[in-house]
């Protein structure tokens, strides 16, 4: 593996532009969790027209549902969720600058249409490796939708979040391309 | 006749709770250094690093290898001359995964209707299975699932004349279209025949068989290394990245079915397939 390449949340479009498929980087930064249920309220609150609780803006939605967080450490075990079950969401927060996606798991072409429309991209952390990520997590607050608990969006302050690029603005996928090379 | 209190019941279901969910057993963990060894992706061998080094954080600081801890199967073995004394054993056990979800710091991921879906807030109720046997043991599996393997599992009715070739077109299939989703290197449990929900019930149990060991019928041997090559050569891999690491193991059981029918199920479990077992 060559140099840690540690990128900067939230994301500049030059930085989105310059990652491609299949490339294992860091994130530190701001990102924010959100899952099945904040989707369904994010996506409702958008059609009839409410503000959002955070602006999207260069920001990145970690697909995350944490477990509850031990006395003295600012969260529980944090690792991704399928980004799959986001699908039905997904194009119309892109649309809206919700672009940078952390998850696990293949996209819908609807989905990989709007990365590539709007120089989106969707990062891939390690499915099963949330003890590891949670101590990537340097503090973490619930922004909105509190009554979900798990569920609610909550804002972390992340250090070298390991992910690796599944789709790249341009729509290559490191899913296919990876499956491809190792058929047998 | 034998006593078992309730209360014991409870008290071990809820460590064998939080063991499972924050120790990874040794068969699984051995077998991710084996396969860092015989793995063609760099990529691969560098995810498999990272399971490796997450399954010791977890196990050092008691928290979860996943953070989807589940809903938690429970499998119960008891002797037909033992006794519960001190409450319905159902009580007994799912107070047991109250406390322990909420001892271990696991997520409550249990909801109480399909259609509603609102959070029980203590990972309740367990799903139970009980098998009664002759004699007087006690025997207890924690495993709680987590979901990203359960929805890519499925189930087929084959009918007799698709035979082995439909049973592995089947179980490949399956695990093709699951792709990167359940977190692969992954155990896929194989159950074969029964009826519908015995067929299910057996490919759950038999992800509880160690990697590692082999089963002791030389037909089905030779068809779960014939499946688990098949399913090593889709190129899936660590984390879904390409490799040649797609599962640790193939499982199957099988058992007696009817004369018009060949039901096959497949459950698929993660790489970390938790469970942690104990008596009484």
């Amino acid at each position: 593996m060559s140099e840690k390449r540690v990128l900067k949340a939230p994301f500049t479009n030059d930085t989105i532009s310059s990652l491609r498929a299949g490339d294992m980087v860091y994130i530190s930064g701001t990102i924010y969790t959100a899952r099945d249920a904040a989707h369904k309220c994010l996506f409702e609150m958008l059609t009839e027209g409410q503000p959002m609780p955070f602006d999207f803006q260069g920001q990145a939605v970690y697909y995350a549902g944490p477990c509850p967080a031990k006395p003295g450490s600012p969260i529980g075990s944090v690792g991704p969720t399928t980004g799959g079950r986001m699908d039905a969401y997904s194009p119309k927060l892109i649309a809206e600058g919700l672009k940078v996606m952390i998850g696990k798991g293949s996209r819908s072409d609807a989905v990989v249409e709007a990365i590539k429309q709007y120089n989106g991209i969707y990062f891939a952390a390690i499915g099963g490796a949330a003890a590891l990520m949670a101590k990537c997590v340097k503090s973490a607050e619930v922004i909105a939708f509190d009554d979900l608990g798990t569920e609610a969006i909550r804002k972390l302050e992340v250090e070298e979040l390991p992910v690796i690029v599944a789709v790249d603005c341009k729509g290559n996928n490191a899913y296919q391309k990876g499956r491809v090379e190792y058929e047998v | 006749m034998r006593i078992v209190e309730a209360s014991n019941i409870t008290t071990l279901v809820e460590r064998l709770c939080i063991e499972a969910c924050c120790v990874i057993t040794d068969d699984i963990y051995n077998s991710f250094k084996t396969s860092i060894k015989s793995e063609k992706s760099p990529l691969g061998r560098e995810i498999l690093g990272t399971l490796i080094e997450n399954a010791d954080i977890a196990r050092s600081e008691r928290n979860p290898i996943c953070q989807d801890t589940g809903m938690t199967v429970v499998f119960v073995t008891m002797g037909q001359n033992i006794q519960i004394s001190g409450g319905f054993i159902e009580d007994a056990i799912n107070q047991g995964v109250r406390q322990g979800y909420q001892k271990g710091y696991l997520r409550k991921s249990v909801v109480s209707d399909p259609i509603d879906r609102v959070n029980t807030q203590d990972n309740t109720p367990a799903i139970i299975h009980y098998e009664i046997v002759a004699g007087d043991e006690f025997h207890i599996t924690v495993a709680p699932k987590g979901f990203g393997s359960e929805n890519k599992s499925g189930l087929k009715m084959l009918t007799p004349s698709e035979g082995v070739e439909g049973i592995k077109r089947f179980v490949i299939d399956t695990v093709s279209q699951a792709g990167a989703n359940p977190c692969p290197p992954i155990i896929v449990g194989v159950g074969i025949g029964g009826t519908m929900e015995r067929a299910a019930y057996m490919s759950k149990k038999a992800l509880l068989r160690p990697v590692g060991t082999t089963n002791p019928d030389p037909t089905l041997q030779q068809l779960e290394r014939e499946l688990l090559d098949a399913i090593n050569n889709l190129g899936i891999g660590p984390a879904g990245f390409g490799g040649s690491t797609t599962a640790l193991s193939v499982n199957i059981i099988t058992g007696a079915t009817h004369i018009a029918g060949l039901p096959v199920s497949v459950n698929i479990g993660c790489h970390a397939t938790r469970h942690a077992e104990g008596r009484l």
